[in-house]
This record gives structure tokens, sequence and C-alpha cells, in this order.
């Protein structure tokens, strides 16, 4: 049995996969409603194979990935917690996944109950007065944001140019501050690891839209000036926007809709364990102050005067649509299921376990491994490889051995202002024993920079394929299979 | 507490280690004029409270409502072997493939995936995906934007009006000039066009087939938009596109659209699965992730995300895109529906969908009142014109559990008695008739209230 084979190599010409009824007329007399033209010159070249081949493909495809229900994912703002399966139970009942976006609304009712309920959540949690749930990803997320600050200002108008960014932001936030047309200005954090209000006094003025905080940053640590920067921001009249991507350390004990933030997103797909599924579907809801709210996308959910939901399309100073109907209901209905098992007082239990977790596994790595920021950490941390890398052992290659160990590395190399960066995320559902097993990895690992460094810059050794040549795979581009 | 795995005794060791009394002094960095003193308002539920309040709001809608509805997503059939994949946590819960040695699975789908785009569309490379396919047209015009250096976009007005909308909200803020191309004769005006296209102009979109189910002379469109240098960008259906001509036979030279018809549910339009396909000149300025093919270093195949430094990771404020997580799951569910129904298959979906929508055509333009919107030939889709407002026929027949279609008269304020209909390989003839037949009657009742 050959490895690796493509499922174009395993169609054979007659083979079927399917079972549909027939067509009553021909194949030829129906495509004659087709002009000529039109029609389709050949066939697509598609693979034809059959069900049960379909299926070895696939399940053995999918044992060649680590997950979450597999092993330990630590991976730095990613929020890699276990993903519950009533979640997925809710989202798969036939009257949501069968439901047409284009229904009227009287005939919604229950899902658009179920969208009230979760922007009812989502405020009560951010502090903030109203929520879109329709950006689909935390970069949509982003983006409306940064189109509100536009809109914002473009009412007063005000021709505002900038954005300010920590030096330790997602590379979204600078992405998205490009993609509406803004410049990004980046502000440098302090020693201990935050944003100095000095320093935002130094280069707020009037070009100057708004400025984006995550928080607690990427370094895991709170952002503990954040109202005074906010105060700042808000006397030059831009506006603050909070990255929710780090949601997870704070629910239920901070709420940036009460402390001078005016918009922020969430990850529903980190905080509210909505599934990754290899990289997405997310969902980037956005809540904005009751100021800001006339400018959300539409359609907006609303209740009329005789108590019933509806799509008010009627919004004239929303920043416009950013999704072909509501966003991510799917994801909707699985985060509106986490949070309603946990309820208030679970979730702040989340956020307090998240930081409890990340807390215990820095104690008890920071000798082993260089810690740049000391003091309590968020719900992640970042440790940094340097000591190793003086031996010849790269922060890569110590994610490489950790493979072998069957965990999945941290976030490496990011956030950049820390060299040989691993930001560890070990989330809320994570043992004990699963925190104590990758501390004994780690300093396994940390020994063998030291006694056989090798074993280290050799790694992985058990995976299925070893490192793999990234730099090749952009010389000798090979995205699809030709013929 | 189902998801929090700490007992009580476990945190005591861990704060005995952490050199603390409480969870509470971890939090030392908030100050107390940032803290949340009260407990958050909302409920909590057992696992069985929650699935019957959840199969409550879930039933609480017309479940059992027959859809001719599409207007960009579509009710087909969904075997049963794509739930069954695309539920494995092996799938569901791993993110993005940034340790390709333990991401082989998700790498290799989405090299698959962009292989059975590249040939339903005949381009040359394609994405990972994109939120859905308004975004992807989005990003196609932005995309002709930069590499072009030009600001004017021409959208012809029979694109659909969501995409129209979400291309105006995503494109506001990079200046910009977004011109619409009028409609004539349920096509795009090829005259206008010819008046419209200059020196200026970076793209030209049009969706094949397009809002109303009608063809757009795609060659004439194409040639207009080249002679300008102009980038032709065209938007297309996944399902259609296995009996229609490819786009990379007819000069486009970006090919987006929505995939929802391959394997993914309605799910009250999310998530849905955008794809991006373009010619290989445009390999290095594409939005989003793209898995290449390589070897290892013992020289065996694998797969690995390729070309990153067009993103937002790598490059930050020059990122081609600010996508980050895309729709890989919707992507894994599409590529096991192409696996299954493979080349015949996709075509036979097609050939009963388009066989369902013209005995359903048929036998509706029989009736008083009712005819074809426009006189051109269609596949799946197709505007009719109604007895009365389409916007009543909807909401007349939802109640008895259809949902005939869309009323374009929401977008197209002087089309108010168009609806747009789609059929699909789901629609029994029994359906086609309840649905001719409760036409009828609304049409017989309207012609009653007028006596």
């Amino acid at each position: 049995m050959q490895e690796g084979l493509l499922i174009y190599d395993k169609s054979v010409t007659g083979r079927k996969g399917y079972t549909l009824p027939d067509t009553e007329s021909g194949e030829t007399e129906l495509l004659g409603n087709i002009p000529e033209q039109f029609r389709r010159d050949d066939d697509a070249k598609l693979p034809e194979i059959t069900e049960p081949e379909t299926m070895r493909h696939f399940v053995a495809l999918s044992a060649k990935n680590h997950h979450i229900e597999k092993g330990f994912y630590p991976l730095g703002s990613c929020t890699m917690k276990y993903n519950p399966k009533r979640n997925d139970a809710s989202a798969s009942l036939k009257g949501f996944s069968g439901h047409h976006p284009l229904t009227p609304c009287s005939s919604s009712g229950g899902l658009l109950e179920l969208m009230y309920g979760l922007m009812h959540d989502l405020g009560e949690i951010s502090g903030f007065d109203q929520v879109s749930l329709q950006p689909v990803a935390g970069a949509q997320g982003e983006f409306s944001g940064l189109l509100i600050m536009q809109a914002y200002h473009r009412e007063r108008g005000e021709k505002r140019t900038k954005i300010i960014i920590p030096d330790s932001a997602h590379g979204t936030n600078p992405a998205s501050v490009s993609s509406v047309g803004y410049e990004t200005i980046q502000i440098k954090s302090n020693e201990q690891g935050i944003i100095a209000p000095e320093s935002v006094a130094e280069i707020m003025d009037e070009s100057v839209a708004g400025m984006m905080l995550t928080n607690p940053n990427t370094l895991g640590i709170f952002e503990s000036h954040c109202k005074e920067i906010a105060e700042i921001v808000h006397a030059c009249g831009g506006l603050m926007y909070m990255d929710g991507a780090n949601l997870n350390a704070n629910m239920g004990i901070f709420r940036p809709g009460d402390v001078g933030f005016d918009m922020m997103h969430f990850n529903l797909h980190k905080t509210m364990s909505t599934p990754h599924g290899g990289g997405g579907p997310g969902a980037g809801a956005i809540g904005v102050t009751s100021e800001l709210g006339k400018y959300l996308p539409f359609p907006v959910l609303e209740k009329n005067d005789r108590n019933e939901l509806f799509f008010n399309y009627d919004r004239p100073h929303s920043i416009g649509r950013l999704h072909s109907f509501f966003g991510n209901f799917g994801n909707m209905v699985r985060a509106f299921a986490y949070i309603r098992t946990l309820g208030g007082k679970g979730i702040r239990r989340v956020s307090e376990n998240a930081v409890l977790n990340a807390n215990y596994l820095k104690e008890s790595l920071k000798d082993a491994f260089d810690l740049p920021y000391e003091g309590h950490c968020m719900h992640e941390f970042v440790l940094s490889g340097n000591r190793q890398k003086k031996k010849g052992v790269k922060t890569l290659d110590m994610a490489k051995r950790m493979l072998d160990f069957g965990i999945h590395p941290p976030t490496v190399y990011f956030p950049l202002i820390v060299q040989e960066a691993m930001m560890i995320e070990p989330t809320e559902t994570e043992t004990k024993e699963t925190l104590d097993d990758f501390i004994e990895i780690m300093k396994q690992i940390a020994r063998e920079v030291e006694e056989s460094p090798e074993t280290v810059t050799a790694a992985p050794h058990s995976t299925v394929v070893k490192r793999l040549d990234e730099a090749g795979a952009v010389r000798n581009l090979d995205v699809c299979l030709k013929g | 507490m189902p998801y929090i795995s700490n007992t009580e005794n476990d945190q005591k060791e861990m704060l005995a280690k952490i050199g603390v009394k409480s969870i509470e002094e971890l939090f030392d960095n908030i100050p107390d004029e940032l803290r949340h003193n009260q407990a958050l308002n909302i409920p909590a539920l057992s696992e069985m409270e929650l699935m019957a309040e959840m199969e409550r709001m879930a039933h609480d809608t017309s479940e059992s409502l027959t859809c001719f509805a599409g207007g960009g997503v579509y009710d087909h059939y969904i075997p049963s072997a794509v739930g069954t994949i695309v539920n494995r946590p092996e799938f569901m819960t791993a993110y993005t493939p940034y340790q390709p040695e333990v991401a082989q699975g998700t790498l290799q789908v989405i090299y698959e995936f962009q292989t059975h785009i590249c040939r339903l569309t005949g381009m040359d490379i394609a994405n990972a995906s994109m939120y859905d396919g308004a975004s992807a047209a989005a990003e196609a015009l932005a995309l002709s934007m930069r590499i072009t250096r030009r600001s004017r976009v021409i959208v012809a007005e029979t694109v659909n009006p969501v995409y129209r909308q979400v291309i105006k909200t995503t494109l506001d803020g990079l200046g910009a000039e977004i011109v619409s191309l009028p409609i004539s004769h349920g096509q795009c005006d090829l005259n206008k066009l010819e008046d419209l296209v200059d020196e200026s102009t970076a793209a030209v979109l049009i969706a094949q087939p397009n809002f109303f189910g009608s063809f757009e002379d795609v060659n004439a469109v194409g040639e207009v938009a080249h002679k300008v240098g102009a980038k032709f960008v065209s938007i297309v259906d996944p399902v259609v596109q296995a009996i229609t001509k490819a786009p990379g036979d007819y000069g486009a030279d970006i090919v987006v659209g929505e995939a929802q018809p391959l394997g993914i549910p309605l799910s009250y339009g999310g998530p849905l699965l955008g794809f991006f396909a373009a010619r290989q000149e445009l390999a290095r300025h594409m939005p989003g992730r793209i898995a290449g093919c390589t070897k290892d270093k013992e020289g065996k195949q694998g797969f690995v995300l390729t070309l990153q430094t067009r993103e937002q990771h790598i490059r930050r404020e020059k990122a081609t895109s600010n996508i980050c997580t895309n729709q890989a799951l919707c992507a894994t569910a599409a590529s096991v529906y192409i696996s299954l129904l493979g080349k015949e298959g996709l075509k036979q979906v097609a050939l009963l969908s388009l066989e369902k929508a013209h005995q359903a055509v048929e036998q509706i333009c029989a009736l008083d009142g009712y005819s074809l919107y426009f006189d051109q030939p269609f596949v799946r889709e197709v505007a009719i014109k109604t007895v009365r407002p389409a916007g009543e026929i909807v909401a007349a027949l939802t109640k008895e559990g259809i949902l005939p279609g869309i009323d374009a008269g929401r977008w197209y304020p002087q089309m108010k008695d168009c609806l747009v209909m789609a059929l699909t390989e789901k629609r029994t003839a029994e359906d086609i008739e309840r649905l001719v037949y409760s036409l009828k009657k609304i049409g017989v009742n309207d012609v009653v209230s007028q006596m």
C-alpha cells in the first residue's frame, strides 16, 4: 500500500461512489437546453471512486492529523480547548442545518431567538451594548471594527488615516488596517511587556483614527493601563478597539465595554469552543458601545413593537454587509450551546482555570527555559529558546521534537518581540496530569539540548513525514495535480 | 463542571507550586477599578435541558418547508458519508496546519480541494477557501486593483445583489470606484459595457449563470475587458459548472464562487465556502492559504502551506489580504462530496436539477399569469414573472410549507413581479405539483379579488 496517494491516483473509470435517480430524458436532450457556446467542452476530470474507497482514503488522511481529541495542543492565542459534542449535536438538528437563509423571518422564529440570545450573552460577557454576529472570522471582525471607525470619523467630517498597533499584535491587525486603507503606526511594548500610556500620548494626534489593543496581549500579560490609554485616545477624538482573541483569560472578571473600549471582536472558535476545523469556519462577532451601534453591519436583528424578531435592513449609517447572509450560523448554535451549559458562574471559572493552568506551567518551566517577562501571566505565557539556541538548537527544532512525544508544539516565533519565542496556552480543559506530562517532556527536551542536541535538531523522528522542504515548495510551485 | 478538569485538590497543589494562596491572586495585574464584580447574568443548563431547548428552537421553524429558493445557496442532497468524515475529530478539532508533519491529513485535503476547483474551473491555481462566494468576489476585485494599479471596477447588476453589497463594503476603504453595469433582457448590457470600460478599469465582474439564471455572453465580456487591460472575473456555481463551459476556456482571469452546493448544509446561510481560482501568473498575488506539494528530507512526498510570504502572519500590513482562519472544514466536506460524486455524479446532479427546473417551469408557465421573466435559456435557477407581487407569493406559500423562491423586488424595485426559483435533484414530481397547485391557487385568488 503506497502512502500519500492522492484521491486521483485511486480513480478508476466507471467506478461510482453515489446513487442518484436517473433523469427522464437523455443527457444530449437535456444539454440541448444550454446554448452550445456555453456547454462544457469536456467533462471535468474529477475522480471516480467507490464509497468504501473514499472512506478509506479520508480515514487514512485523518489519522495523519494531530487534534485536540488526540492530545495536548497548547497553541498560544488559538485557545485549543475541548469542543463539547453537544455543540455539534445542536448545530446538526435538522431545523437549524436545513433552513434556507432567505426564509421569511416569520418562519425562522427559533433561529432568530437563538441568535438574539447569543447577542445578549456576548453583550453580558463583554459589557458592550450592541452585538453583531455577522463577521465570520476574527479578521473580519477587525475589518468591521475599522470600518466603523472610518464611518464614525467620516460623519464628524474628519479624515483620519492612522491606527496605533502594539508591536506584540497579531498579524491580522496591521493587515486589516491596510485593507480599509488606513496606515499602521507600530508602538513598542515596555520592559514589562505592556503598553505605557506615555508612549501612546507621544504619538496620538488628530490624524489617528484609533488604537487596536489585544488584552491580555500576546505575551499573556494584562494591559493594566488600558483605561488610561483609552482616555488618551479618546481625548484626541480616536476610538479604542479590543482584539478579543485572548478573551479566554478574563471572562467574568474584566469587561472591556465597561472601561473605555469602544468595540471588540470575539473569536467564537477560540473562546466559545466551536471547533477549529483544520482552519475554520470561525466566527468573529463584534460588540460596540451604544453610540456606535448605528454603524453595525446590516441586517441587524431587532425586535419590533409586537416583540417579534426581524432583520432590519433599513440602517442608513451601517458600514454595509460583510457576509452573503447573517454570518456562520452553525458556529452561533455551538457557541450558544457552550455558553448556556456553563452559565455566568461557569464562564468565570473557565477563565480562572485557564489562568491557573498557564501560571502552573510557567512556574514549572521557567527554570528550564528563559522567561522574558516575570510576574503572573494570564491564560498564556511566552518562553524564549535563547538559552538553547546558544547550544545550536533552535526553537523550531524543539517544536519538532515535541511532535515525537505526541503533543502539538506551542505557537513559535510569535510574538515577534521575543526571540525564539514559544507561546504556550494550555486552556482550562486540560488536566493537571496532562500539564505534568508536558512539563516532563519540555524538561527532557531541555536536557537533550545539553546532552544530545542532534536528537533535537534531527527531529521529528516518529511522524509520518519528516521535516518538509518549504523553500522547495515555493520554488517548484505544485498546488494542484495537473492533468 | 463538565469542561474544567481541575478539582479543588488539583487547584491547591497548583497554587502551592505557583506560590500563591488563591486563584484571585493570579489576577493581581488587573487593577480593581477595571474589575467586573458582579456575576454574569447568564443561566446554566444541564446537557439534557440544553438539548430540549435546542430542539424547541430548531422546531420553532418551518422545518418541513419544501425549498425552491437558491440565491447562492442550494438545497442539494448530501450523501451520508460526507457527515461521517467531517465529524471526525481528526478533521474537526485540528487547527491551521502550522506544523505540517502532524497535519498531513488537512494539508492533503486542501491540496485535493484546490485540484478539484482547478479542474472544475479550468484554472491553474486555487486557494484553500474564502469565507463565502461574496467575499471571494470582493477579494478578486481587490487583487485586480492591486495588480493593475487601477481603481475602477465594473460590476454587472446581474450579479447576486448580496454579493454586490459585500463588494461595496469590502472595497469602500480602498478607493475603488464601483460602476454598475445595467441589465438588458436578463443579461448584462454589452453595449453599455463598451462605454463603461476605460484605461482606468481594473476588472469586470459577471456571474455565469447570473442571479436570474441567465447566461452572459462571456466571450464578449472577456474581450471587452481584456481590450483595456482589465481583469475578467467570473462567478460560477460549482454544480452547474459540471455541464457548462469552464471559465478557463472563455478567458476568465479569476474565477470565484460559492461551493456550499458541494455537500454543505444550508445552515441558515453559514458556514459557507468561498472558492478562489486564478491563472498561474496571479499565483503570488492570491489572498488566503494555499497548500503545496513538496518532499521531506528523506525524499518522501508531503504537503505544506506555501507562498506564505503573501500572508498576514508574515507580511503584516503588506499582506495580500487579512484573511487568516478560513473555511477549512467546509472545504473538507466539499472534497469528500466531490470524491463520492466524481466526474459522472456531479454531472448527474446538474442534469437532474436542470431537468426538474425545466419540468417545473413548463407547468408554471402553463398557468394563467405566469411566464418566464426573461426569454433566456437556464439551468436550474430561473426568473418567473408572477401574477401578483412575488413578495406576497413567498409570504403566502411559506405558510403552506413551501418556500417558492426569492422575491427579486427586494433588490430590483422595478421587478416586484419576479420570483427567482431554483430546483435541485431533491425536488420530487410531487413537490413540483404542490408548488404549481399553490401558485395556481394564489393566482386564481388574485383574479377573484380583482373582480
